[in-house]
């Protein structure tokens, strides 16, 4: 095709400006004599200008916040990054959870009860396609479905007199066995997440405890079989109110 | 520590670039760069600090992406065939490409050529990094990046509008 021997590849090194200096000299003398090339190398670079222009703008958005978050348990304190992290695999569905198991005494139990509930919210609450396994469109079918698999008789509370609406909810694996996790949500679009599990309470009542992880408030307590964690990035006092609701519904 | 975390963060808004352009859907890339992070962050102590963060990031989505596609098949934008009728397309005479089209267009190159073509051309990877973070040879590089730009061409060209058209396999 000439003298030169220009290969296609050098074509190509020669619009993305990865092509040495002197070599670029030689193409550019190639292309001024065969104008179909020339016109090929013009396309192709008008191709990665039109590509950048397309899309360099996203660059500059604002990053939305569950794209943030990530980033954020990893600026945890090294032992809570190790329960997000073990928290994300479980979560994940991954094996070998057992392996990384805290082995932590009984009281202690019920803080990384309130940790898992954190992580779960953290996780799941800015999911926009898929924030829940079963929408509020078959609460019954999802209530019947969560107490089987968690061996206990469950009830949603009616939080709608609060303002906020049932979401719907998913099965999560716990520390000892399978978790509930149900999800409101406000008009504005703030959600809450209520963590449910079955054991752990010896039948004994504990009161309200609040704990705070990543900006994410949560107050559990055991009541029965059920140990629950209501958690929102929402103030104290207003998570308290919800949670008092919670409390009184399920123990009429 | 804090500097790691800073460069992590850092990548973000590129990771997102290349998702969009990837998926063409804003939910569809942020889901994906959502899960890279997820990704990068329980496989943090397997990165070699000193190299290269963002190859490794852009490798983790490739990764994932790939598992993304293989999973929903629903998911998969399909390279449609090359005489599929592209209705949208409008043959013009100048070259300047027009942001609806290319964006159209993008999405009906086959995603293994879509990928080169991102990362060389919006990324600015030489040769070498691209094919690290797709894990295939450079010639491999090579062949889908000509295949990208001329099938792009074409689209673009409202399809053969021109004698000049150069057919490339």
């Amino acid at each position: 095709m000439s003298a030169l021997a220009v290969i296609e590849a050098e074509l190509h090194a020669y619009v993305d400006g990865l092509l040495p200096q002197a070599r670029r000299t030689e193409v550019e003398a190639y292309l001024a004599a065969h104008a179909e090339d020339a016109q090929r190398v013009r396309a192709w670079r008008e191709q990665n200008q039109a590509l950048r222009d397309l899309f360099d703008p996203v660059l500059a958005e604002s990053l939305p916040a569950r794209v943030r978050r990530p980033d954020l348990t990893h600026r945890m304190r090294p032992v809570l990054r190790y329960a997000a992290v073990a928290g994300w695999l479980a979560l994940g569905g991954v094996a070998g959870w057992n392996l990384h198991d805290y082995n932590v005494a009984k009281s202690a139990d019920t803080v990384a009860f309130a940790h898992r509930a954190a992580i779960a919210h953290i996780v799941y609450s800015p999911e926009v396609r898929h924030p829940v396994e079963v929408g509020a469109d078959q609460e019954a079918h999802l209530v019947a479905w969560l107490s089987k698999r968690i061996g206990g008789s469950l009830k949603v509370p009616q939080l709608a007199p609060l303002g906020y609406q049932l979401v719907g909810g998913r099965l999560l694996p716990g520390n000892s066995g399978p978790v509930a996790q149900f999800m409101f949500q406000d008009g504005g679009g703030q959600r809450l997440t209520l963590y449910v599990r079955n054991g752990g309470g010896d039948g004994k009542e504990m009161a309200f405890r609040y704990a705070q992880e990543r900006g994410v408030s949560v107050f559990y307590w055991i009541d029965g079989r059920f140990g629950y964690a209501l958690s929102g990035e929402i103030d104290k006092s207003e998570l308290l109110r919800v949670a008092r609701a919670v409390y009184q519904q399920l123990n009429p | 520590m804090d500097g790691r975390d800073r460069d992590f963060v850092q990548h973000i808004p590129r990771l997102r670039r290349y998702a969009r352009a990837l998926t063409g859907d804003r939910g569809r890339a942020d889901d994906l760069v959502q899960d890279t992070l997820e990704r990068a962050l329980v496989k943090f102590h397997l990165w070699q600090p000193g190299s290269d963060l963002r190859a490794w990031m852009f490798t983790i989505m490739h990764n994932v992406y790939v598992n993304q596609v293989r999973a929903s098949a629903a998911a998969v934008n399909i390279a449609l065939d090359d005489d599929t009728a592209l209705p949208t397309m409008r043959a013009t005479q100048s070259d300047r490409l027009e942001v609806r089209d290319l964006q159209v267009a993008l999405l009906r190159v086959p995603e293994e050529q879509r990928e080169v073509l991102l990362l060389v051309g919006v990324e600015q990877m030489t040769y070498e990094e691209a094919a690290g973070v797709l894990g295939i040879p450079i010639g491999t590089v090579m062949s889908r990046l000509s295949r990208a730009r001329e099938r792009l061409r074409a689209l673009l060209a409202g399809g053969a509008a021109h004698s000049a058209l150069k057919v490339v396999k």
